[in-house]
């Protein structure tokens, strides 16, 4: 590593993405480190607070079919408070029982803004690499959480649901989406039933194709298998760091 | 099972169960709605405070919410008891024993606060803390004495101590002691240089325990290193000879919670022995620390008690104290906003639930700090934390945590800043433990006023840390 300048602290900013070496001003932070902090935390709170526009995802998805659904929370306070009610369905949303092998759920989860950004290119790269499989309408799902792909899958009557959620946003990634994959789902499988691809987020972090390349891994061996969860590992080449 | 009834304006209120009685009890918090135990009503709720407050202390010991056949916590709880230390507030009610609290409390009577501890159940302490407001838990809180040691001394009055959390995402060796170096200009880590690593690998663990010893003994830091990995990882640590100066674990309230952190108390007690033994420690000998948190039960599915009801997480939280106790920890601290708005949705949740495990804690005779945190989902800000952490050091916290910036690039949650560490004390007349003080003043990293001065890159303090740093 070189430090080139005059600023020593530069040593700990190149060793670290942390926040260190802000400087204070007296007890606290100057005042343009203290606005950077608030600016990243309030990305991150857009990120959960502003509503997924289905709109947006139908415009990325040129003519796919898509099916909205929303989940039991009704709005985004029971959402964050109930996650049980975010993990079923509400009453009254229907769903085609089609009897496709895949299928595919885009949910809001804690980011709508990955769904927005990431959600219409991520299911394109899929359905690109799905051709062995037939594949039911896009499910868009609101006040979503990861389980209630267990019941719209059950209701498609489909081998295996992929669900591409909104991940929690931190303060350097508000846009991170995530795809978890269930076979044989149904209401009441297990978080360990699942095997999971996170930190969708190009360019900072897992690229459309490679993201899609791991998943049409995991459904060829979840086939396979008969299941998906700690059982199944991906056998691909390792992923670059995120 | 006693079913306890009172009528309050003209409605009559009914409590099914003890475990019932208490959660109806228990402030408003998401958790215990998604538990399905919260009170219906704000009316609801002060009739279970108006009729926990007519029960008799004792009553804690014949009726349990969690049962004692069938969960070791409970059995450690009652088979420890000490009705020695009991005595004085034996034949007090809950409401009454508040009253006891705070009349202590006002005239400064630490002595009769503190010889309390291993007479109280955690179940008494937190029905208590249910009768008491924000600042009855910080006006208590900081009359019961509780100090420990191992290099440093925490818990001693007029101070607040601080964990130097340095984590990073790959436990890269130069990250971890970029943020190290930045804490400890800042005056961060006299309660311990805590890392969180990024897998639980033992060998990793071992890496990093070598990596902060190092920066310990070449600096000669009063203060005490901790990789916080699983007990069995350390025992693993252990035996390959690391210098493990403290052996940490998650804890929480139930046996089927802690079952499902893979824990037993047989396991605690193995790793401990082994930490005791390589006397690592020059002014105390308390080898453990322990994390806890509101909800930890509940999400865990590990929550419920008696007859299959659900016990508030207030109550299973201070259950988890209990566990803690058993080992003599150095340190144990809630993680306060980590878990999210499921269990503490906003600032007024998060800042009441620290304030009553500090409380709670203390009470129950732990070293009890607080990791005033956040997480981006929850109703919870900066501002949230600031209230928090002046009420906390008010309130004689043993110590707070600290990370870079507030931004944990490991964990993704924000906790306290060096600078938020400074500002409570400087605020609020608090200074670092007594041995890390005396080593910022022999590293020149003090003012006159004894306040850690704002440095420039050039100080000499700063070239010694900062080649630390350098690869």
């Amino acid at each position: 590593m070189t430090v080139t300048g005059n600023d020593p602290w530069a040593v700990l900013r190149a060793a670290t993405r942390a926040r260190v070496a802000l400087g204070r001003a007296g007890d606290g932070l100057p005042t343009a480190r203290e606005l950077e902090f608030r600016l990243a935390h309030a990305v991150a709170r857009d990120a959960v607070h502003t509503p997924l526009d289905p709109a947006v995802v139908r415009a990325g998805l040129d003519g796919v079919p898509v099916v909205e659904v929303r989940s039991a929370a009704a709005d985004r306070a029971e959402y964050l408070q109930r996650p049980d009610l975010g993990r079923r369905l509400a009453p009254g949303c229907a769903l085609p029982r089609e009897g496709a092998d895949v299928a595919l759920v885009l949910a809001d989860g804690l980011s709508p803004r990955a769904v927005h950004e990431h959600g219409a290119a991520l299911v394109t790269a899929l359905l690109d690499r799905l051709t062995g499989w037939s594949v039911g309408p896009v499910v868009l799902a609101t006040q979503a959480r990861v389980a209630l792909g267990d019941e719209i899958g059950a209701a498609l009557g489909a081998r295996v649901v992929l669900v591409l959620i909104g991940e929690r946003p931190g303060l350097s990634s508000a846009d991170s989406l995530g795809v978890y994959l269930t076979w044989d789902p149904r209401p009441g499988r297990a978080d360990s039933e699942r095997n999971c691809v996170s930190n969708v987020r190009p360019p900072h972090g897992l690229g459309y194709a490679e993201a899609a390349d791991v998943v049409a891994r995991l459904l060829a061996s979840a086939r396979e298998l008969g299941a998906s969860g700690v059982a199944l590992k991906d056998e691909g080449p390792a992923l670059p760091a995120g | 099972m006693t079913v306890r009834r009172t009528t309050l304006g003209g409605r009559t209120y009914e409590f099914a169960s003890l475990s019932d009685l208490l959660a109806k009890a228990t402030p408003a918090r998401s958790g215990d709605v998604l538990a399905g135990c919260a009170a219906e009503s704000a009316a609801q709720r002060v009739a279970a405070q108006v009729v926990l407050a007519d029960l008799p202390l004792a009553t804690f010991l014949e009726e349990q919410v969690v049962g004692y056949e069938e969960d070791d916590v409970t059995r450690l709880i009652l088979d420890t008891h000490d009705p020695v230390a009991f005595a004085p507030v034996a034949g007090l009610t809950v409401g009454e024993f508040r009253d006891e609290l705070l009349t202590w409390a006002a005239e400064g009577d630490e002595t009769s606060i503190s010889a309390l501890a291993r007479g109280l159940t955690p179940e008494m302490v937190a029905a208590t803390s249910k009768l008491m407001r924000n600042a009855d838990l910080v006006a208590v809180g900081r009359r019961a004495r509780v100090v420990t040691g191992l290099r440093s001394t925490l818990g001693l009055p007029g101070r607040l101590a601080s964990r130097l959390q340095p984590n990073h995402p790959t436990d890269d060796p130069v990250g971890v002691t970029a943020s190290i170096v930045d804490g400890l200009l800042q005056g961060s880590g006299d309660a311990v240089i805590g890392i969180n690593p990024a897998t639980d690998s033992p060998a990793r663990t071992v890496a990093l325990l070598e990596l902060v010893d190092a920066v310990i003994r070449r600096y000669e830091i009063p203060t005490q290193s901790c990789v916080l990995a699983h007990v069995t990882t350390t025992l693993r640590a252990l035996e390959q000879g690391a210098p493990v100066d403290l052996v940490f674990q998650s804890v929480a309230g139930t046996q089927a919670a802690n079952r499902g952190f893979g824990v037993t108390l047989d396991l605690l007690a193995e790793a401990r022995a082994g930490a005791l033994e390589l006397g690592r420690g020059t002014v105390g000998r308390n080898v453990t620390y322990f994390e806890t948190g509101q909800g930890s039960a509940l999400s865990a599915d590990a929550h419920r008690g008696v007859d299959g009801r659900p016990v508030d997480q207030q109550t299973l939280e201070c259950r988890a104290y209990a566990v803690a106790r058993h080992f003599e920890p150095l340190l144990v601290n809630t993680v306060v906003g980590f878990i999210g708005p499921e269990y503490l949705y906003d600032g007024k949740q998060v800042v009441r639930a620290g304030l009553e495990d500090h409380f709670c804690g203390k009470l129950l005779g732990l070293p009890m700090g607080v990791d005033v945190c956040y997480t981006n989902h929850a109703e919870v800000d900066a501002d949230d934390t600031d209230t928090l952490t002046l009420l906390l050091g008010a309130a004689g916290c043993s110590f707070v945590i600290a990370v870079p910036g507030s931004d944990d690039v490991m964990l993704h949650y924000q906790s306290l800043s060096f600078s938020d560490v400074l500002t409570a004390r400087r605020v609020l007349g608090l200074r670092p433990a007594p041995e890390f003080e005396a080593w910022l003043a022999r590293m020149d990293l003090l003012d006159a006023d004894g306040r850690v001065r704002t440095l420039t890159a050039d100080a000499p303090a700063a070239r010694a840390l900062l080649a630390a740093a350098r690869p």
